[in-house]
């Protein structure tokens, strides 16, 4: 009884009106500003209405289950001393010994440390580098050198990592790289990059700023064509020359979008590139180039320990959503629909 | 409208209106720097690529230093190389699993996706919101690659070139950008269907698929070219050489250090092994090199709109 007091008299009359429960009539405001009364339309019906629409979603929902959700849930064998023959059910709880086994392990430090370098080290190299290649596409104006380095330059995003390292070798190789060519006409002596502990973290950063500068720089190109040009204009009667236009308009433009990039990266900070580092990688420079996914890979799927390769994986899930969702609660604060969800 | 693309075309910066004003030295001086540091980038950019091709039409005989290779002339060059490749049945065999792949994939992919996102992009179904989250939790909360193999194992895709693409033959992020299109459709447009009798999956059919061929092409791209370059998976769940994708065959072929060691190597006859290096990863390329223009004409489009939208 005290349910229905709650609804106000002119809902009750509405309700009666039209013959329906007052818990479906609802206030909504109207583009004018006033408040009118409507029916929400009655759940079973809209079942019923959509139901071709539930048919449509049948299959890909059933994908989505068992390829998204069986993984979250055989996750559990973190928690587990897993054994093949025993099964994800069979297998028997530990609590948390795998994750104990893997914080008190002088791994956890050297691998956290590699993963946080390559990951700040990939976004001071290549943010910059982008902004910058970015801002010479826009201001450049012969068409045709524009026109070729922007489609050279988007290029070596798509080709894959395999692909990188036999581009890289035909580059990098001791007995038959360009660079060590080029060493020895210099008087130097040949180095091996990619076994070296000193020149090994400057490959990996330096072939993904190669690979990915054409491509992360897309986005400011289009923050760029967005500048209002009457901007410039009139920074140029006041007298400002190209070096302060692009100083004190091209780049407070493109800031939001700076940022805005920038954060999206920090949320995924823990991944620190698994197929780059699985090709470039070899044991002789473990010390610096083992990141969290590739000794996740070497000790489950090498070793077979499945239980501690899973709950370091599990561990990098957990902090890498906090990240996200807080990085994406910021970038929403920071700049109005651009966050992804 | 053809106007504007046309001003695109020759500059990304529209022209300045105003003449008075002469240009300073230091712009003239700022002009000249962004000229230079475009050509730079173009022969930091070029120089990779140029060298693996120039390597991989090296010729037997040749005697030169690496570095002088660059410049051979192309009628010195050599297609030893790629006789040999073409020549090889492992690497023809690994080609075709790699296209069966493809094509598989992505037609799976696109049958997944596309009903996913236009139904999360239904405003009046029931559950929208609850099915969005649904979506979006294994997306935010990954929990590594042991579970997911586990899954593999367990449904008995091991072996099985579908092991490669079913993992990833919903990729939400795809799905988030096909949603974004379809929410952009005027609803007026499903409105006077649904009013003219259509079921749901008629408007799919009739209305929104006509009107979304360029994401389609988009997304497909997309799924493409990540099948394509898939070593990973494909690593993790095929064992038989038989099966084994380019990317495979490849590593392999790269990682041989002499020419004995691996007998996909060895079986290619006289050519220079850097040169089979070199030729392989540029076989594996190709395909990519020819979707390209095709690629570059959608996806920076759809880029362009996801960088303007979020």
């Amino acid at each position: 009884m005290s349910k229905k007091n709650s609804f106000s008299p002119e809902i009750e009359a509405f309700s009666k009106y039209h013959n329906v429960r007052p818990g479906r009539v609802k206030p909504v405001k109207t583009p004018g500003g006033e408040t009118v009364l409507m029916i929400k339309p009655d759940l079973g019906k809209e079942i019923m209405r959509h139901k071709d629409v539930y048919l449509l979603l049948l299959i890909p929902f059933v994908f989505y289950i068992v390829f998204k959700y069986v993984p979250i849930f055989n996750a559990q064998i973190a928690f587990k001393n897993f054994r093949a023959r025993d099964g994800v059910l069979g297998s028997a709880w530990v609590g948390f010994q795998n994750f104990q086994d893997f914080f008190n392990s002088f791994y956890f430090w050297e691998l956290l440390r590699n993963t946080l370098f390559y990951s700040f080290g990939k976004i001071i190299i290549s943010l910059p580098v982008s902004i910058i290649l970015s801002i010479a596409i826009y201001e450049c104006t012969h068409y045709a050198l524009r026109k070729t380095v922007q489609t050279l330059a988007y290029l070596p995003h798509f080709l894959s990592w395999v692909i990188m390292y036999g581009v890289l070798f035909a580059l990098l190789s001791p007995s038959s790289g360009i660079l060590n060519d080029v060493i020895k006409l210099f008087g130097g002596t040949p180095v091996d990059f990619l076994s070296s502990i000193k020149a090994f973290p400057w490959v990996v950063l330096l072939s993904d700023a190669w690979k990915e500068m054409g491509w992360s720089a897309i986005i400011f190109i289009a923050a760029l064509m967005n500048i209002d040009v009457s901007l410039f204009e009139a920074a140029m009667v006041e007298g400002a020359n190209s070096w302060q236009r692009v100083r004190y308009i091209t780049l407070p433009s493109i800031k939001p979008v700076i940022v805005t990039v920038l954060l999206l990266k920090i949320g995924t900070i823990l991944d620190a590139g698994f197929n780059q580092m699985y090709m470039l990688y070899s044991p002789q420079v473990y010390s610096v180039a083992d990141i969290i996914d590739t000794w996740v890979y070497r000790q489950g799927l090498l070793n077979f320990q499945f239980g501690l390769a899973t709950a370091v994986g599990l561990f990098k899930g957990v902090i890498g959503m906090a990240l996200v969702l807080v990085s994406n609660r910021l970038v929403s604060k920071f700049s109005e629909g651009s966050s992804l969800f | 409208m053809s106007e504007k693309i046309k001003k695109e075309r020759t500059h990304l910066k529209p022209k300045m209106q105003n003449k008075t004003v002469r240009p300073t030295r230091a712009d003239k001086v700022f002009q000249i720097c962004v000229d230079v540091f475009m050509v730079i980038m173009l022969i930091i950019i070029i120089v990779p690529l140029w060298s693996t091709v120039t390597l991989s039409f090296r010729p037997n005989t040749y005697i030169g230093s690496y570095l002088e290779g660059m410049f051979l002339a192309p009628w010195h060059w050599s297609v030893d190389a790629y006789k040999a490749l073409l020549g090889n049945n492992g690497f023809l065999m690994a080609f075709g699993n790699s296209c069966k792949i493809l094509v598989g994939g992505v037609i799976c992919a696109l049958i997944l996706t596309i009903p996913l996102a236009y139904v999360m992009s239904v405003k009046s179904l029931p559950g929208r919101k609850a099915l969005t989250t649904i979506v979006l939790i294994p997306y935010i909360f990954d929990v590594g690659m042991i579970p997911a193999y586990l899954l593999v194992q367990n449904i008995g895709l091991m072996n099985h070139l579908a092991a490669v693409f079913l993992p990833g033959a919903i990729s939400t992020y795809n799905v988030i950008i096909m949603r974004q299109f379809f929410d952009g459709i005027p609803s007026e447009l499903k409105e006077s269907a649904r009013i003219d009798g259509c079921s749901e999956v008629q408007i799919l059919m009739r209305i929104v698929m006509p009107l979304s061929k360029a994401i389609v092409m988009t997304i497909g791209l997309y799924y493409g070219v990540s099948f394509w370059n898939n070593f990973f998976n494909a690593m993790l769940y095929i064992q038989d050489s038989n099966l084994n994708p380019l990317p495979i065959l490849l590593r392999n072929i790269l990682m041989a250090a002499g020419m004995n060691e691996y007998v996909e190597v060895s079986a290619f006859g006289n050519a220079p092994i850097e040169a089979i290096k070199a030729a392989s990863v540029f076989m594996s390329a190709i395909p990519m090199v020819i979707a390209y223009p095709f690629i570059q004409k959608y996806f920076t489009k759809g880029t362009m709109v996801g960088a303007v939208k979020g």
